[in-house]
């Protein structure tokens, strides 16, 4: 029998309550249960970072964590980034600047982004290259990425 | 792995008798960047998945006048950010931010890092070399032990039934000390080592070594503190005699496999050299300090 674990978590500022499995993980109660889709999942092993989320202001890997565990945490997602109609800046340098393709790890780069900005608003490319490092990208080559979150982080220190 | 359970003791003595209970049927986890993986391939299927990240003492970091001490479970991120840590132990430092991506290091701790008992684990040649001590607590009560004696082979530790660290204590650092952590792996991130050295010593006034611990990783089925590297370079002044002949005890101490990281042969050949920079990084600081 399945033992579940009844948790509360705060998402994007809305609390969901719900119901999950002992080894169930993140990521899969945000796609599956919350129906919060904009989390990708790739590997399921924390090498891709396409399920990048933010944990009590911790950038993880929602594939390495539990639902469980983030029972009273906040998780900031994808979902959470625009303001209402309005694009987040890295969200809008990402489509004007084209640093996506297919876009399964755009959600990823974009989350793994912000915590990177909120940590250093003026990173040298070196600095959000290896910052991104645990996101993989297999279309772009990573240049427009890279161009794409500078742009941003200029963009934001100057407004 | 549906029948398991999932735990968050919040304190030491609920997670003891949580394991106690499952009788070996327990898994302790902290940051999980390994333990999840293995669950879900199906490696492992614990009866009771106990997290131990709600245990104060397990998250704890700080000063005292015997040293630092670093909770078992405290995060990468957490490690490499503290500044003063830094300052005092950069080489230990630079072994934690090579473990995985941010993503990961904002999970993994140093503790599972060294449980996991991986041959190249980035942060445990470069605890070793500090003179880490695990303070490890189980049902028999709490025992310290020097930890280059945890791990005995690839996913194998000394700790019994029920027993998990809860923290580490690094020594004070004597005037002129240093350290340093260097491994040598194809890409510049994410990747395994396929040698990886950690080396912390100490100089008297002259400039003399009169302390020196050399371990080294990804080179043999465990971790390896190789006193025969520190012997060469305690007496000297770290001058190119004295390196060669600490790289030579390194490479004699060597026994690695061959795969498609390296060969046997690339591996001895290559420890040397990622000892002796590690080495004169440490010396370096050391003068510095």
């Amino acid at each position: 029998m399945a033992k579940k674990v009844h948790v509360t978590t705060t998402v994007n500022g809305d609390e969901y309550e719900y119901l999950a499995e002992a080894g169930q993980t993140l990521v899969d109660v945000l796609r599956n249960e919350l129906e919060l889709t904009g989390t990708k999942e790739g590997c399921s092993t924390g090498d891709c970072g396409a399920c990048s989320v933010i944990v009590d202001g911790e950038l993880v890997c929602s594939c390495l964590v539990l639902a469980a565990e983030t029972d009273g945490k906040s998780v900031e997602t994808i979902e959470g980034m625009a303001n209402g109609d309005e694009l987040h800046p890295l969200q809008r340098n990402f489509l004007e600047l084209n640093g996506l393709q297919c876009g399964i790890c755009t959600p990823g780069f974009l989350v793994a982004a912000k915590a990177l900005l909120e940590r250093n608003p003026d990173p040298t490319e070196t600095e959000a290259r290896f910052w991104l490092a645990g996101n993989l990208c297999r279309c772009t080559g990573y240049d427009k990425i890279v161009r794409s979150v500078m742009a941003a982080a200029e963009e934001m220190r100057g407004a | 792995m549906t029948d398991m359970r999932y735990e968050a003791p919040e304190t030491l003595d609920a997670a003891i008798a949580l394991l106690d209970d499952a009788s070996g049927g327990g898994k302790v986890m902290a940051g999980g960047t390994d333990v999840l993986v293995q669950l879900h391939a199906e490696i492992i299927e614990p009866e009771v998945l106990v997290d131990i990240k709600n245990i104060p003492d397990l998250k704890a970091m700080s000063q005292t006048e015997a040293g630092w001490l670093v909770g078992a479970a405290v995060s990468g991120m957490t490690i490499v950010d503290n500044a003063d840590f830094a300052t005092a132990w950069p080489g230990v430092c630079e072994g934690v931010a090579l473990i995985g991506s941010v993503q990961v290091k904002g999970r993994a701790s140093i503790g599972g890092n060294l449980c996991n008992a991986s041959p190249a684990a980035d942060s445990v040649p470069a605890i070793i070399a500090a003179g880490a001590v695990a303070k490890i607590i189980g049902p028999g009560g709490v025992r310290k032990e020097p930890v280059e004696n945890i791990v005995t082979g690839p996913g194998q530790t000394s700790l019994g039934d029920g027993e998990f660290i809860v923290s580490f204590s690094f020594p004070t650092r004597a005037p002129h000390s240093g350290d340093c952590y260097l491994r040598l792996t194809p890409r510049t991130e994410m990747d395994i080592a396929i040698v990886g050295a950690g080396v912390s010593l100490t100089l008297d006034d002259n400039g003399t070594c009169n302390a020196a611990r050399i371990s080294i990783g990804a080179v043999a089925p465990r971790p390896l503190l190789v006193e025969e590297a520190a012997n060469a370079l305690i007496g000297t002044k770290v001058d190119g005699t004295a390196l060669e002949n600490m790289v030579a005890a390194v490479r004699a101490a060597c026994d690695p496999i061959s795969d498609k990281r390296g060969t046997r042969e690339y591996r001895i050949k290559t420890a040397g050299v990622i000892a002796r920079r590690a080495a004169s990084k440490a010396l370096e600081r050391a003068r510095a300090n």
